[in-house]
């Protein structure tokens, strides 16, 4: 039978046990794996094994698209009017909040975000997502349409129905928020898979769904592997629809998978190296602060993160020596200390990976000002690490590292430094700092990405869509926008009188 | 400084103690009004006073006014975000939840109305704050191509204070319809209810001042149509009026817009609104639907579907059903489980009601029901249908608002809806038949903001409610809504243009 893991936690920022139930969530259940294998949680700042959650298979998933299909054919999808949805989401959202402080901690547990962080960030921002698509889900709109006198059309928008949803370790609640709020605020029913590296804080958010009130079948969590159940869920043919948030040669497979099924709609979120721009008149001292957000929140490990800082000649110096002496400032250290503010990277191999890039820009000849090493002994955690006198083709420069490691890039015009920053196949994000209406302007009309962010960095508000252009993704996530992918268009024509 | 009523009570359908505050609540404090007037409460079903609340005038209109004006500038407007709104507006929907009970009683106590009607609307207003709690972060402007040397954006933005006049039908429900969008998309609000039904906006106010509102947002003054509704149809300061009620009311309100600041105005005004009962409607369901929506709330219903239109095949059998269930209604205090329909509000209501019944009578109708006083204290009006009206008579011509119905015989579609549509007003219309085209021609060619096909008014938050011609101008509840209370900003940053 499945177990609760219960997590004590006595550290100078929380204090309490948070119990955890550890097996997958089918149809309002719980239980193990079909076939009993289990996965290590690892605590990343100590290399230790916190516990065991079950491993799902493919048979899994097939028994949970049964039960959403049920549910969303019964009790769920326009069976349940979007007033009622609405008031679930929003239980939700009150329940997440009521024990923000369990899942801040337990977040921090498992992926080695600072306590303070999962709290201000990941966990309000998930209350805020839950809340925002809770007011969507009776306002979902379609049109009547004026055709001619002898008919009338209007559209609906309709559920997809059961939709499978894969997402990544870096900010697990949140993108959990990000998937099943518009997906449930629009009807459907969800099969969704966490990271193997962190699952934990979506077995605490399954258990809430039951404890606000959704029915049996409408959200299911099955932990697992890529390719054991997230390739069952690729491949399914009757999961509706994807969505996927991870790396981009991940999101290729997805792709290919839904082509070679049922064509699945899909929606992917992937990476990112998105530039920094420091304009010669801007504020600098925001500018610096901005960028170190923008480069080392969460370690360096979010799609969006402003990996390429390109800072005007004139301002150079200036710049990096500020950036550099606040980036060495910066406390790394246990997630659960009072002042941190970089914990350790998710994994050994992330960890890995990191310091592989960090050694390819150091033999490609690029200079370390900042950094450039693990910190501590225990646990995977690296310096924040800035390298200058890069070139284009190094692979710092092009390829996304997601860790704590900043390439600064000198530039002297307008046009040229929008031309590099848009020479690249990803489209996130993109930032720049100056004072200038029109360059601010201009400057965010030509970048080609997804989010521009003027004189700030890494904003995120539940009001507003995110997502890439060009292979940084397809489709949006949050604001109105969403909910266009868990909605299908069903035109209706009435004839009033035509005849063929 | 101000006082409280309480009222305890012992009845079959509730037990239990309110108390309301009975001054004007402004910026945040009950306060009596400068004058130290008074306004006199009377419970309908007994005739007798409840209590007293303060009476405002020009001056405690003038001084909400600033303090709404203040808070709209300071803690209000876009100072406080949408989603920081709508997490209040949840907050209030929940206390009204929480209390609605208390709420329905008073209500029922003070507009006449049943008690389970009562309970009924104040769970159907936690629905409709819950609805515009989700909207105050997503009342989206645009932003449009022009050319490349321009870039070009609008705004929805709130439009400062609100003046809002609400009747004494529906007290409770419609101040809800009325400040949910209007403090979702960021506006103050000074709230003037009926004189004849002032205490479910008092509670009102109590929980909006729980829920966390800042001060100024959101103001009670209780008082005449004449001196506070007047002087808040004419504040310089307040930029737009929101106002549910007469027809002749309404037009007074439009004329004192245009003579001093152009304030814009949404009116929700009369209807005579036609329902038509084809000859393949299911007869059972129409005569009920018919009985809820022309007796309900004795009649004191804007949508209430006083003129019926039934075709000549199943007249006989549609007026034998309808008589039929007219006369089993039981009329009684709101409270009494063996009551189906309250009094009318007020003395001044039955008096022209029972005026319009005479009319009917002496112009020639057939009275097959009612048509006079009930015995015993209160406003009581018994259900009354005429037959055979002419479309020139009074009753068909002119809103009545009381519990009669007034049924008249078709032959043709064309022929009805002709009929239907000659009036000035267009609320409502209604039609009864099981055939899909002829719902959709019809639903299309009616003159009404709203139609129902095979039900009276069963309004829903998220579908917008509101008048053709002179029913009124602007729209309630819904995304539509919120336009009543946002206006537009083009903004152009010149990318390019020189001179």
């Amino acid at each position: 039978m499945p177990s609760v893991y219960t997590h004590k936690f006595d550290t100078p920022v929380f204090k309490g046990a948070v119990e955890i139930p550890t097996g997958i969530f089918i149809d309002g259940k719980w239980r193990d794996g079909s076939d009993g294998e289990l996965i290590d949680v690892i605590n990343p700042a100590t290399g230790k094994v916190i516990t065991q959650v079950s491993a799902g298979t493919k048979k899994d998933v097939d028994e949970a698209v049964v039960a959403a299909q049920r549910a969303f054919d019964t009790v769920w999808g326009l069976n349940c009017p979007g007033y009622e949805r609405g008031k679930l989401l929003y239980r939700l959202a009150e329940l997440l909040e009521k024990h923000q402080d369990e899942f801040a901690a337990v977040e921090a547990l498992d992926n080695g975000k600072t306590f303070s962080w999962a709290k201000k960030a990941d966990v309000t921002m998930s209350i805020g997502t839950f809340r925002y698509y809770a007011g969507w889900a009776d306002k979902i709109q379609g049109n009547t349409i004026e055709t001619s006198k002898d008919k009338i059309v209007y559209t609906t928008h309709e559920p997809l129905g059961v939709v499978g949803q894969i997402i990544p370790w870096n900010f697990p609640l949140m993108m959990l928020s990000w998937k099943l709020g518009p997906a449930l605020a629009a009807g459907n029913t969800i099969i969704l898979k966490p990271s193997e590296f962190t699952p934990l804080t979506a077995l605490l958010a399954a258990k809430l769904t039951q404890e606000a009130g959704f029915p049996p079948g409408v959200v299911n969590i099955i932990n697992g592997y890529g390719s054991t159940v997230g390739n069952a869920i690729s491949h399914h043919m009757h999961i509706e629809k994807v969505a996927f948030t991870g790396s981009t040669i991940v999101g290729r497979k997805v792709l290919e998978a839904a082509a070679k099924t049922n064509l699945k709609e899909t929606s992917l979120e992937l990476g990112g190296k998105s530039p920094n721009i420091i304009f010669d008149d801007c504020d600098i001292e925001q500018a610096i602060d901005w960028t170190i957000h923008g480069i080392f929140w969460n370690h360096g490990q979010a799609c969006c993160a402003g990996s390429r800082i390109f800072v005007h000649a004139k301002i150079y110096d200036k710049f990096l020596a500020l950036f550099t002496e606040r980036t060495k400032e910066i406390k790394v250290g246990d997630p659960f200390g009072n002042d941190t503010y970089q914990g350790p990277q998710v994994s050994q191999q992330q960890y890995d990976r990191i310091m592989e890039f960090i050694d390819s820009g150091k033999q490609q000849g690029a200079k370390v000002v900042a950094g450039g090493e693990r910190w501590g002994t225990e646990g995977y955690f690296i310096k924040p690490t800035i390298f200058t006198e890069t070139k284009n083709t190094m692979r710092i420069v092009q390829e996304e590292i997601f860790g704590p490691v900043g390439v600064v890039i000198k530039f002297d015009d307008d046009e040229d430094v929008v031309r590099q920053a848009n020479d690249t196949v990803y489209g996130l994000a993109a930032a720049m700092f100056t004072k200038n209406i029109d360059r601010a302007l201009k400057c965010s009309q030509a970048l080609r990405a997804g989010t521009t962010w003027i004189n700030c960095a890494n904003q995120l508000h539940p009001q507003v869509p995110f997502g890439g252009y060009k292979q940084s993704g397809i489709g949006r996530e949050l604001g109105q926008y969403a909910l266009e992918h868990y909605t299908a268009v069903k035109a209706v024509h009435i004839n009033l009188g035509h005849t063929p | 400084m101000s006082s409280t009523f309480t009222h305890q009570f012992d009845t079959a359908l509730f037990k239990g103690t309110i108390t309301v505050n009975t001054g004007l609540f402004i910026d945040g404090q009950w306060v009596d009004s400068v004058s130290k007037e008074t306004i006199d409460v009377i419970n309908p079903v007994t005739g007798k006073k409840l209590t007293q609340v303060a009476a405002g005038d020009a001056n405690d209109i003038d001084i909400a006014v600033k303090a709404a004006s203040r808070a709209f500038k300071t803690s209000w407007g876009l100072k406080t975000p949408g989603h920081q709104r709508g997490r209040l507006l949840y907050i209030l929907a929940d206390l009204i939840e929480k209390n609605v009970d208390a709420i329905a009683a008073t209500e029922a106590l003070d507009a006449g109305k049943r008690f389970a009607h009562a309970q009924r609307e104040v769970q159907g207003s936690v629905d409709v704050v819950r609805y515009y709690a989700g909207w105050a972060d997503k009342n989206h402007g645009k932003t449009m191509e022009t050319s490349e040397e321009k870039f070009a954006y609008t705004r929805h933005e709130p439009i400062g204070v609100v003046g809002l006049i609400v009747p004494w039908n529906f007290p409770f429900s419609i101040a809800t319809w009325k400040i949910a969008p209007a403090l979702a998309t960021g506006n103050t609000i000074v709230l003037k209810q009926s004189e004849v039904t002032p205490l479910s906006a008092l509670l009102l106010a109590a929980l909006v001042k729980e829920a966390g509102f800042p001060d100024g947002v959101f103001n009670v003054i209780p008082g005449y149509g004449s001196t506070a509704g007047q002087a808040l149809i004419e504040h310089q300061a307040v930029g737009k009026v929101s106002f549910t009620g007469s027809t002749f009311v309404g037009r007074k309100i439009m004329e004192t817009a245009s003579k001093t600041n152009l304030k814009r105005v949404t009116l929700e005004l009369g209807g005579k609104n036609p329902v038509i009962v084809f000859d393949d409607a299911d007869l059972d369901q129409a005569v009920k639907w018919m009985t809820f929506g022309t007796f309900f709330h004795s009649g004191q219903v804007c949508a209430a579907s006083s003129r019926i239109y039934v075709h000549e095949k199943v007249y006989d059998a549609f007026l034998e059903r309808f008589v039929v269930a007219a006369n089993s209604i039981r009329q009684g205090d709101g409270f009494r489980e063996d009551a189906d329909q309250g009094p009318l509000v007020s003395q001044t209501q039955l008096d022209r009601v029972l005026g319009y019944v005479e009319s009917g009578k002496q112009e020639g109708a057939r009275l097959l029901a009612g048509g006079t006083r009930s015995e015993g204290t209160g406003f009581f009006l018994k259900p009354t249908i005429f037959a055979d009206a002419r479309p020139d008579m009074k009753i068909v011509r002119e809103e009545i608002f009381g519990p009669v119905g007034v049924v008249s015989k078709f032959k043709t579609e064309e022929e009805v809806l002709e009929l239907a549509n000659d009036t000035q007003y267009g609320l409502a219309g209604y039609v009864f038949t099981q055939n899909l085209n002829r719902a959709i021609r019809v639903s299309s060619t009616l003159e009404a903001g709203s139609v129902f096909v095979n039900s009276t008014a069963a309004t829903a938050p998220q579908v917008p409610f509101g008048g053709f011609k002179q029913s009124g101008q602007g729209k309630e509840l819904s995304e539509y809504a919120l336009e009543a209370f946002t206006q537009v900003k083009a903004v152009h940053i010149n990318l390019g243009m020189t001179l």
